[in-house]
């Protein structure tokens, strides 16, 4: 089987390139960069370089977010299109899930998570069971103190996994002290090859025309016109 | 095999409509397309980008399949993909752009950035045989622009607004008067019921100029309204929509048809959302009646947002031999060209 995934659903953008469960390829860049310009481009590259044609392909995975709506809508456009245009099943994994395989060997809490600004981030736990990482909650958006003192006590040891570490780390360390372990700079980007693995197991969308992002939060107008409506 | 026809497929995403075309050598429209949000941005009174995003990416595949299998055709078949990098939305641009590369991609096929505007314009293409040099009036909640063509794909903007753009001095004349969004076509229908007895100015600008402005017009009209509520005078909405749409289309017409003159063009376009209006569309049969010049408008559904015309003109970018990489972007502020 032939995988394809791809990942811009934030700050760092991936793709790779699966044959029969050995990851043949794999792109990764963490740099301030324009996702719609190189995405594609990079997809292109990536399968010249394997040599697999756009029709060999024999599933698409794609990166479903949480994370930036801009960066999620051009991966998720992209693989929309090559799933249907191709007639090839269609993948959709949680980006914070596939961020949480950096902690595959950690015991306690596994915790990636996206900045989401005035506070807040998207996040969910995992626990590691072998290899396997299980998932403890739903992705979701949380004030990450209000979070952090609420579940300090839930967990012997915290993993934390992001991009956006620096921005965070002391607010951690203040509220859990000893128990926050903070994951080192090479093992903050979401593997492609990870998204890939995972995309091969999990079950391809019902209908590729339906699939849509997960932003986990509403819109801002939408969620402020539905307030406007309670009053 | 050398194909006889050039079959182009459209996508139009730079709004809030997600529209798919396909046309044959620019001209015959094989399917056309458009999923309008309009009824989701209403309560919002405008259009609201991280909404239409939402939409697009919801609706693209579908519109793309609907229109192949309208036309009956198969991706095999298209010869070229002509989608809309700008101006517009960037973030709904986004999504017409990557659809169209990850399609490019997947069957090979040649991809062709291709300006809004230009899209608008070569709308008319499909309804009549475009003769140069001609000049377009390009009307819409975006832009309002005259744009002189000495020849096939050869666009020299000789006016645009200062401020405003037309549709938008209509949607917010609509607001003051408490109409519901879009405005244009509620203006349209009261100023036909009125008498445009309420005094108004018209912006010429400086002498000689095709640029307009709307800003000073929109907010006079905004003043008449709270003036006559603290004097506690009656004001009549008809004939206050009467007497802005008098301004606006005096202008609009009035511009065209010296610039018409001046340029020698053997034909008028119209193009563009606002080319729908009533007022305008009247003023404008009248005035070129007999001038001498032919005054072209297309259908409604052609002037809206659609993709056959980002089709029409990627034809004629797709004859000069222009073919965009797969590191084509959206480009909110693209110039008007080929
Ligand atoms: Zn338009």
């Amino acid at each position: 089987m032939k995988v394809l995934a791809i990942d811009s659903s934030n700050y760092c953008m991936g793709v790779s390139i699966m044959v029969d469960g050995t990851v043949v390829g794999e792109l990764i860049t963490n740099i301030k960069k324009n996702h719609s310009v190189r995405l594609m481009p990079a997809v292109e590259q990536l399968l010249e370089e394997v040599q697999v044609k756009p029709a060999d392909l024999d599933r698409i995975v794609v990166a479903k977010g949480p994370g930036s709506y801009t960066g999620l809508r051009i991966g998720i456009s992209i693989a929309k299109t090559l799933a249907w245009t191709l007639s090839k099943p269609l993948v959709g994994v949680s980006s914070l899930e596939v961020l949480a395989q950096n902690g595959r060997y950690f015991s306690g809490a596994i915790v990636p998570f996206f900045d989401a600004r005035r506070g807040q981030v998207y996040m969910s736990v995992y626990k590691a069971n072998g290899i396997e990482v299980e998932r403890e909650t739903e992705d979701q958006i949380v004030l990450f103190e209000e979070w952090l003192q609420e579940n300090k006590d839930r967990y012997e040891r915290f993993l934390f996994i992001s991009g956006d570490l620096t921005m965070h780390k002391e607010g951690i360390k203040a509220i859990l002290g000893d128990k926050a372990v903070f994951a080192p700079s090479s093992s903050l980007n979401a593997r492609p090859a990870d998204l890939a693995r995972l995309g091969a197991s999990h079950e391809p969308v019902e209908d590729v025309h339906q699939f849509t992002p997960n932003y986990v939060r509403m819109a801002e107008a939408e969620a402020k016109w539905l307030a406007s409506q309670k009053k | 095999m050398e194909n006889k026809h050039e079959i182009i497929l459209g996508i139009e995403t730079s709004c809030d409509e997600t529209a798919v075309a396909i046309v044959k050598d620019g001209k015959e429209v094989l399917a056309n397309v458009v999923a309008s949000q309009i009824e989701s941005h209403k309560r919002f009174g405008g259009v609201v980008p991280e909404i239409a995003s939402r939409h697009h990416v919801e609706q693209m595949t579908l519109i793309l399949e609907e229109a192949l299998n309208e036309a009956g055709l198969t991706m095999d078949e298209i010869d070229g993909i002509a989608v809309t990098e700008g101006p517009g939305l960037v973030g709904a641009l986004l999504i017409g752009v990557n659809t169209a590369k990850a399609l490019a991609f997947a069957h090979q096929k040649p991809l062709i950035g291709t300006h809004h505007i230009a899209g608008h314009i070569y709308a008319n293409q499909l309804v009549a045989e475009l003769t140069y040099p001609l000049l377009a009036l390009v009307v819409s909640g975006g832009h309002t622009e005259l744009v002189y063509m000495p020849s096939e794909g050869e666009f020299e903007v000789i006016g645009e607004t200062r401020d405003d753009a037309a549709g938008e001095a209509y949607d917010k004349v609509a607001r003051t008067l408490q109409l519901p969004y879009p405005g244009g076509p509620h203006i349209d229908r009261l100023a036909a019921e009125g008498e445009p007895s309420v005094p108004l100015p018209r912006a010429w600008l400086e002498k000689g100029s095709y640029d307009f402005s709307f800003s000073g017009l929109k907010s006079a009209v905004i003043n008449t309204v709270h003036n006559a509520k603290q004097r506690n005078e009656e004001l009549k909405p008809e004939d206050l929509a009467a007497s802005f749409q008098a301004s606006v289309v005096e202008v609009l017409v009035t511009k065209t048809l010296r610039a018409a003159e001046e340029y020698g063009v053997k034909q008028v376009l119209l193009a563009g959302g606002v080319a729908a209006n009533k007022g305008l569309r009247s003023s404008l049969l009248e005035a070129f009646e007999d001038s001498g010049r032919e005054l072209v408008i297309p259908p409604l559904y052609y002037c809206t947002d659609n993709a056959a015309m980002i089709a029409a003109a990627g034809t004629i970018a797709y004859r000069k031999g222009k073919r965009s990489s797969l590191q084509l972007n959206a480009n909110p502020g693209l110039e008007l060209g080929i």
